[in-house]
């Protein structure tokens, strides 16, 4: 009994600890960032718990520096269009896929499905040549357009086609007796039920537009129309070691969002889940 | 009255669901042609231009001729292709089982419904939610020689720590312990799905024939989430393939070509040297390893069905 409950203790001690200190090294750079934010550049090289001087100035210089809210703005906006988008086609396919018969429609889904596992470097080079031809270089509009019909819709497919084939067919055969057309079953019955797959794929969508660092590299030149993740990554070749510069804005462009996606965890785990399992 | 206006309402629709248009199929095919047409434009048609592209000595400007196989001889005689390619493998090699093995064990850890779980699962799953440049950002800073955490950490205890991501040696180790940071969350919460899908009864059963917690994981635990696990470490895989953010804000590809990956050497040869077609063929055979590895993960898939039900 009592070896017993020693063991009970030890593993107990052996359970936090590999944790703790698992989450300390995910944790710490966080705190080093925001740290660093506040520091004095002359105080880069020093330990200080609590910066001093504790310079809120260097978040103002960033903001008169740089077009920072521009930034903050650019990669909002893109968001939130890709994840309507994604959300209004990848529902309505989805839709049809899992609800509607039509000839070779497996075959089309599996198409769909199949273009996953094609790299997105490796089509970029043509779609730049494409984007070029069409004068929408150092444009929004690949940002958005590319995601949409591409990589996230079909993903949007995905997600929203198991869900609806778990809608019972009752529900529909009563929306079809009522004379409702396809389309309003769609809008009136589905897109309703459908709304913890939407939440999910909201979520899923909007980080990942979000974080998103490769095409907006490749598609754009002008720094008044760079998202964050951009910005950062030149902002860092600009300033070099003006750590207590770059921190500031690192911290104004994760900490805002990590507290939002904090309340958000369960659909975007749902997301990755549901990635995972494709 | 309710019931005629249902009726006269009923009519034109039965007569109309007759012809093509208005039937269930018109409105299948509607609804999925945005999204077919997407795939055309976005996916299908660029995929196959850049399979052309890589037979073409397209550059930035002037007419792109046919050449054949000639990018792809180039890329055989190309030491700094093959050094990228062993880059690339060096990185999985080092990304992968840190990865799998530490997302394992805190799958484990964190199943067990102890108090606290939540801050440690949050806490782990930050990283995965954060971008890849901030991510890289900061531990660039973190490796820092001189101003970085690491080192001043070191300095406590006397010791001068190396120029960490300017060492030909140790810039690929940080930059695999980086990334391996940054998505352990991700393929922990895979397994945590995976564990909490092992039916109970096994492991009382178990515990009856007298297995301890250890033969438990082994004969029980493992075999069941073994399908996962192993669609996790593909997947792992293949997004190892395809890293390119923390190479390029953390080392640029450096020192020397130390740290230079796959996708880094696309990126250079077609938007920086705009040498198209040779980019297309380094891109071609990138696709070629990642299809190499989708097709283990269905030929696997389909054998483990019966697991996943």
């Amino acid at each position: 009994m009592n070896n017993n409950r020693k063991n009970g203790v030890f593993t107990k001690v052996a359970f936090y600890g590999i944790l703790s200190v698992i989450s300390l090294i995910m944790i710490v750079p966080f705190l080093w960032m925001i740290n660093t934010s506040f520091k004095d550049s002359t105080k880069i090289f020093s330990f200080q718990f609590i910066p001093d001087p504790f310079r809120w100035e260097n978040y103002l210089q960033v903001l008169k520096t740089t077009p920072f809210h521009l930034f903050y703005f650019n990669s909002f906006y893109i968001a939130v269009l890709v994840t309507i988008g994604t959300i209004f086609f990848g529902s309505l396919a989805g839709y049809a896929f899992a609800k509607l018969k039509f000839k070779g429609s497996n075959l089309l889904f599996l198409c769909l499905l199949s273009t996953m596992m094609i790299p997105v470097e490796v089509i970029t080079i043509p779609l730049f040549l494409f984007m070029r031809d069409l004068g929408l270089i150092n444009t929004h509009v690949p940002l958005i357009a590319i995601p949409i019909l591409g990589p996230a819709g079909v993903f949007g497919i995905f997600v929203m086609r198991q869900f609806f084939l778990l809608v019972p067919k009752e529900l529909e055969e009563a929306a079809m007796l009522d004379g409702c057309s396809y389309f309003r079953i769609y809008w009136n019955i589905m897109l309703p039920l459908a709304k913890p797959a939407i939440a999910t794929l909201t979520i899923f969508t909007f980080l990942t537009s979000w974080n998103e660092f490769y095409e907006p590299l490749i598609y754009i030149n002008s720094k008044e129309l760079m998202t964050l993740p951009l910005a950062l990554a030149l902002f860092t070749d600009e300033v070099g070691t003006r750590w207590e510069l770059l921190m500031s804005a690192s911290v104004m462009a994760t900490v805002p969002l990590l507290i939002i996606f904090f309340f958000a965890q369960k659909q975007f785990i749902e997301g990755v889940t549901m990635t995972g399992g494709k | 009255m309710e019931v005629k206006v249902k009726a006269a309402e009923g009519l034109p629709i039965q007569k109309v669901r007759s012809k093509f248009f208005g039937s269930e199929a018109f409105f299948g095919y509607l609804f999925v042609s945005p999204m077919v047409i997407g795939f055309l434009l976005v996916m299908f048609i660029p995929f196959i231009y850049s399979v052309y592209m890589s037979l073409t000595d397209w550059k930035l400007l002037g007419d792109p001729n046919f050449i054949g196989s000639e990018n792809y001889q180039r890329l055989v005689n190309d030491p700094d292709f093959w050094e990228v390619m062993k880059n690339t493998l060096l990185f999985s090699g080092g990304l992968v089982p840190i990865n799998i093995m530490i997302a394992l064990l805190l799958a484990l850890l964190l199943q067990r419904h102890l108090p606290g779980i939540g801050f440690f699962r949050t806490a782990i799953f930050i990283p995965v939610m954060t971008s890849i440049v901030v991510w890289s950002i900061i531990w660039k800073y973190m490796f820092g020689t001189d101003e970085g955490f690491i080192n001043q950490i070191l300095d406590v205890f006397g010791i001068t720590g190396p120029a960490w991501l300017y060492n030909p040696k140790l810039a690929m180790g940080a930059v695999i312990v980086v990334s391996a940071l940054k998505n352990v969350g991700l393929n922990m919460v895979l397994f945590l799905a995976a564990l909490q899908q092992v039916d109970k009864n096994l492991y009382e059963a178990s515990y009856l024939d007298g297995a301890n917690k250890l033969k438990q994981f082994w004969h029980v635990t493992l075999p069941m989430i073994t399908p996962t696990v192993f669609l996790t470490l593909i997947l792992t895989v293949i997004g190892s393939m395809k890293v390119f953010g923390q190479i390029y804000v953390m080392t640029g590809g450096g020192p020397g070509n130390h740290t230079k990956v796959l996708v880094y050497y696309i990126w250079e040869n077609a938007f920086k040297l705009f040498d198209f077609g040779y980019a297309s063929a380094i891109a071609i055979v990138l696709f070629v390893i990642i299809l190499f590895f989708t097709l283990i993960q269905w030929g696997v898939r389909k054998r483990w069905v019966f697991h996943e039900q």
